[in-house]
């Protein structure tokens, strides 16, 4: 066994862990915080991405220990109180997801994305920027949708309305 | 209601707890005490098992049980069932061979479930797993769909040919007749190739058992619990259907596979009690690859006759369909009766026959998987149809529109009887979208730059709002396909709806809320659906089809029909009215021709207080239930054009626009119907262009990973273009048709005809990867294949 410390979503955590546990598994089953995802085991699918040091990170490719002493951010970590991240009313307000189930890897994705090239994203290259994220159900066009938005509206910019 | 009801693109209740990762899938519960499960599978795709070695396993760290099929048959628990009875042509019933929960003497495919280790962490189970000792007497393997029939290696004994019917329907003679008298034939050979579904959470299950009262608690990933729960105790016998509660709570996405009864759910909640303590089980994405039920796999030969004046005469197709190692629950029903009866497409064809044999395999069984029969059969009518124009020197939208059915209703010659529609209508609306009359610059363009563009046409339906229980009964399906809803008003007003459909992405919470909104005059906001939990909603038989909109949203609109029918006595009373001049409108109870009313919410507190009737007179509450059982099949059509650009240096196919113009019938929420829509496309554009399971000759499974098996991405898609017509269904009282499966359905045959017209032949299977594009480039053109 292991112990392992680090920072989720601002409260400080240690815990004695098996030192193969996955960061993802510790994020789920040590801290019962289930909004990060597993959907590949294979770092494809993008379900399980979570913040780490402020970068968006594969949570099933990171070992626990690796982020040791770092500051970890979840989908659960996002919003500020009952108030929504930008990106994440962006997803609602552009219906960017349906089961849900990729949702929180995509949300945290697209936050990072944003947070390295800023406001003003181009649909070349917010599909490109997904390529490490699978959604099965939405087709992605609204979920380019809800990415353009919010990242605008994480910069300030009023969100745009979803066209009716 | 403005804002709110039928029509609106009202922003999703459920939304909330996704975006802010409250969601509650099945693998986010953790039940206390609960004991994980690791299954140990088939490396081989066909062997014997000599014997089954678990003294090693059995003393690794954590391990609480080891259970193989031996302890299965000494429980006398039951196979899995298929619950659709097919007969072959010669009146005899499908040939089905064992399909127990873990195995009996045999594998049949790789992925296929040999014995379950259950311990303290999913860790400790894998482990041990991998220390059972499995010796495997290794045989030969059938895995070929086309060369299954009569293959040397036989897959169950009942079946010596690996075929487990023979099926036919239409007219044969009619059909040979037409042919006979045919001024052109068109021939085409077509595969429409294997699929796995890869919804984006995986299957899991927590099996419970409770030995104070007896009862069991299945949570699992399910798009019908109800029928998981009938099946599993009125078949498989693991509890009596009182003592089973199964409860699908979120579920992330379905389309299809996770309508099935499966062999890891089963054994879950049969185990809880062999333990003593909760068995919880998550698939991993390896074994969702190896053990899913995977989806189409046809080998087609078709044709089309037509006169000498381009009108279609006859069609005619031999399919194999390939059903893999077991039969699934549904899946003798995909290539036969939800096959066939689409072969008439949307056209007047007054002759067809069509035969289909099923075989087993060596693979994963093969079950409904989005759209179920009716992509395959798009796919064959689409294609024929698109080269029948070719080969003709027709234009294809030309060909098209001179052969749609124009005259409703339309008896087809396979069954179905059409309601309503206006194909030429979606055509147009279409071709306007797309642009099609600019492709002739914007193909000269591509060339110039020496890149190939192409078009292509899909006017596609198909057979949605399953089903009309007694027809579907007669065709061999072993359950009614109705629905059921109860409305359940409050004393406050506010107002639970119990329905038997199930969300898993498709946004019921919120479409079923805008219409008890719309009907009751409501805010949306005082709405609860609830669905999922057999202990909450009576019965019903789950989403699949295309069936919640048609068929549980009408079960719903009975029952709140009869809550209005209810509100009004009340009504009556408290207004000292007679109950008939009592109107129902804007959420008010109104005594007609006066001021006097009451809001829906006072009523419904009269209907608890029951202070203004007697008990005798008027039972109090406020709650109705509601069956529906459809009177006909809906059937939602439409017109998808795909324009592709293609390098012929790297095979690259781009599609460079996507328009979609379907009839729905009545739309309740405009926003999610285009998602369904979007989200069709995609996996119709990965059919067309990227997926497809591989199994190697000795059956292993090549494409088992999203590393080897090409999910669409973001960056493979382009923006699509949504457009709609309507023209309301008849047979059910909202109008609605469904729109779950149309683009999946829609999209194959418009990608493959546009790439078929860029490259300029007919040579090319899906999926049109960029090698298969790129050979089918460099090929000389072949002779077409007409006479």
């Amino acid at each position: 066994m292991a112990i392992v410390s680090m920072t989720v979503n601002g409260k400080p955590v240690t815990a004695d862990i098996d030192p193969r546990t996955l960061l993802v598994q510790f994020l789920r089953e040590h801290l019962r915080l289930t909004g990060t995802h597993v959907g590949c085991d294979t770092s494809q699918c993008g379900a399980c991405v979570v913040h780490m040091n402020g970068a968006a990170v594969k949570a099933c490719t990171v070992l626990a220990l690796q982020a040791d002493g770092g500051d970890v951010v979840t989908i659960e970590g996002l919003a500020n109180g009952a108030e929504l991240h930008p990106m994440q009313a962006a997803f609602r307000e552009h219906h960017g997801l349906q089961c849900g189930y990729c949702t929180p890897g995509m949300i945290m994705t697209a936050v990072d994305m944003a947070n390295r090239l800023g406001p003003d994203l181009s649909e070349e290259t917010i599909r490109s920027e997904l390529e490490g994220n699978i959604c099965r159900c939405t087709g992605y066009h609204n979920i380019v949708r809800a990415v353009e938005s919010g990242a605008r509206a994480m910069a300030g910019q009023p969100m745009r309305e979803a066209a009716e | 209601m403005t804002g709110t009801g039928i029509g609106a693109p009202v922003r999703r209740k459920e939304d909330q707890r996704f975006i802010t990762g409250q969601g509650r899938y099945t693998d986010d519960l953790a039940r206390p005490g609960q004991t994980h499960a690791a299954f140990v599978r088939s490396p081989h795709a066909h062997a014997r098992i000599r014997s089954i070695d678990t003294s090693a396993a059995s003393a690794m760290p954590g391990v609480v049980a080891i259970l193989t099929g031996d302890d299965l048959a000494a429980d006398k628990i039951g196979g899995l069932i298929c619950g659709w009875m097919i007969h072959s042509k010669d009146g005899t019933p499908m040939k089905a061979g064992p399909h127990p929960a873990l195995a009996q003497g045999k594998v049949r495919y790789v992925g296929d479930h040999v014995a379950v280790v259950i311990a303290e962490t999913f860790a400790q189970a894998r482990d041990a797993a991998e220390r059972v000792e499995v010796d495997y007497e290794p045989l030969a393997a059938v895995v070929d769909t086309a060369k299954a029939k009569g293959a040397g290696a036989v897959v169950h004994d009942e079946a010596p040919d690996n075929l487990v019917y023979e099926w036919h329907l239409g007219e044969k003679d009619a059909t040979e007749a037409a042919f006979a008298r045919a001024a052109h034939v068109t021939r085409l050979d077509i595969t429409n190739n294997r699929l796995i579904p890869n919804p984006i959470e995986t299957r899991a299950a927590i099996g419970e058992y409770d030995a104070g009262t007896g009862g069991y608690t299945l949570w699992t990933t399910s798009q019908n619990p109800h029928v998981a729960r009938l099946v599993l105790s009125a078949f498989i016998g693991i509890a009596p259907e009182h003592q089973l509660r199964v409860i699908a709570p979120d579920v992330g996405g379905g389309f299809g596979s996770k309508i099935f009864i499966y062999a890891e759910e089963t054994v879950c909640v049969w185990a809880a009690k062999k333990v003593g303590r909760p068995v919880k089980w998550t698939s991993d994405r390896t074994e969702a690859f190896l053990a899913d039920a995977h989806g189409r796999d046809h080998v087609t030969h078709a044709e089309l006759a037509v006169d000498e004046n381009a009108k279609i005469i006859g069609l005619r197709v031999h399919t194999t369909a390939n059903l893999g190692a077991y039969l699934s629950t549904f899946s003798s029903s995909v290539p036969t009766y939800l096959y066939a009866p689409l072969l008439s497409g949307q056209y007047d064809i007054p002759a067809i026959y069509a035969e289909v044999d099923g075989v087993y395999t060596n693979t994963a069984p093969v079950d409904a998987y989005r759209g179920a029969g009716r992509p395959e059969a798009t796919y064959v009518v689409e294609r024929l149809v698109e080269v029948t124009a070719r080969q003709l020197g027709m234009d294809p939208a030309k060909f098209r529109k001179k052969n749609y059915i124009k005259r409703f209703p339309h008896q087809t010659p396979v069954i179905m009887n059409y309601d309503v529609g206006d194909y030429a209508a979606s055509l147009e609306k279409a071709m306007e979208i797309a642009d099609v009359k600019g492709f002739g610059k914007r193909k000269r363009e591509s060339a110039k730059r020496g890149k190939l563009r192409g078009l292509g046409y899909s006017s596609y339906i198909e057979a949605c709002g399953i089903a009309p229980s007694q027809a579907v009964g007669s065709l061999g399906a072993g359950v009614g396909l109705w629905e059921s809803a109860e409305v359940r008003v409050n004393p406050t007003g506010s107002i639970e709806v119990l329905t038997g459909s199930h969300s898993h992405g498709q946004g019921h919470e919120t479409t079923f809320a805008q219409l008890v909104s719309d009907r009751l005059g409501v805010s949306i906001d005082t709405v609860n659906i609830v669905h999922g939990d057999t202990d909450k909603v009576q019965f019903g038989m789950g989403t699949y089809g295309s069936r919640s909109g048609a068929v549980g949203m009408s079960a719903i609109t009975k029952a709140i029909d009869k809550v209005i029918a209810k509100g009004k006595k009340v009504a009556a009373y408290a207004l000292e009215a007679s109950e008939g001049d009592i109107e129902f409108a804007d959420g008010r109870f109104k005594v007609a021709g006066t001021d006097r009313s009451l809001a829906f919410g006072e009523v419904a507190l009269q209907a608890y207080v029951a202070h203004k009737f007697s008990g005798q007179d008027l039972e109090p509450g406020l709650k109705e239930g509601a069956f529906y059982d459809p009177t006909n099949f809906t059937f939602p059509a439409g017109v998808h054009i795909c324009e592709v650009e293609i390098d012929p240096d790297t095979g690259i196919t781009k599609i460079e626009r996507f328009t979609a113009v379907d009839d729905f019938g009545v739309v309740i929420n405009p926003m999610i119907v285009e998602g369904q829509v979007h989200g069709g496309i995609a996996q119709g554009v990965g059919q067309a262009l990227m997926e497809g399971a591989i199994y190697d000759e000795s059956g292993q499974l090549v494409t088992a990973s999203y590393q080897d098996y090409q999910m669409p991405r973001a960056g493979d898609l382009p923006s699509f273009q949504v457009g709609m017509t309507s023209t309301p269904c008849p047979s059910n009282p909202l109008g609605i048709k469904g729109c779950g499966e149309a683009g999946a359905i829609a999209a194959p045959p418009a990608v493959i005809n546009a790439v078929t017209d860029a490259i300029g032949h007919e040579e090319i299977a899906m999926p049109a990867t960029p090698q298969a594009v790129w050979r089918a480039v460099q090929r000389a053109r072949p002779a077409m294949a007409a006479e």
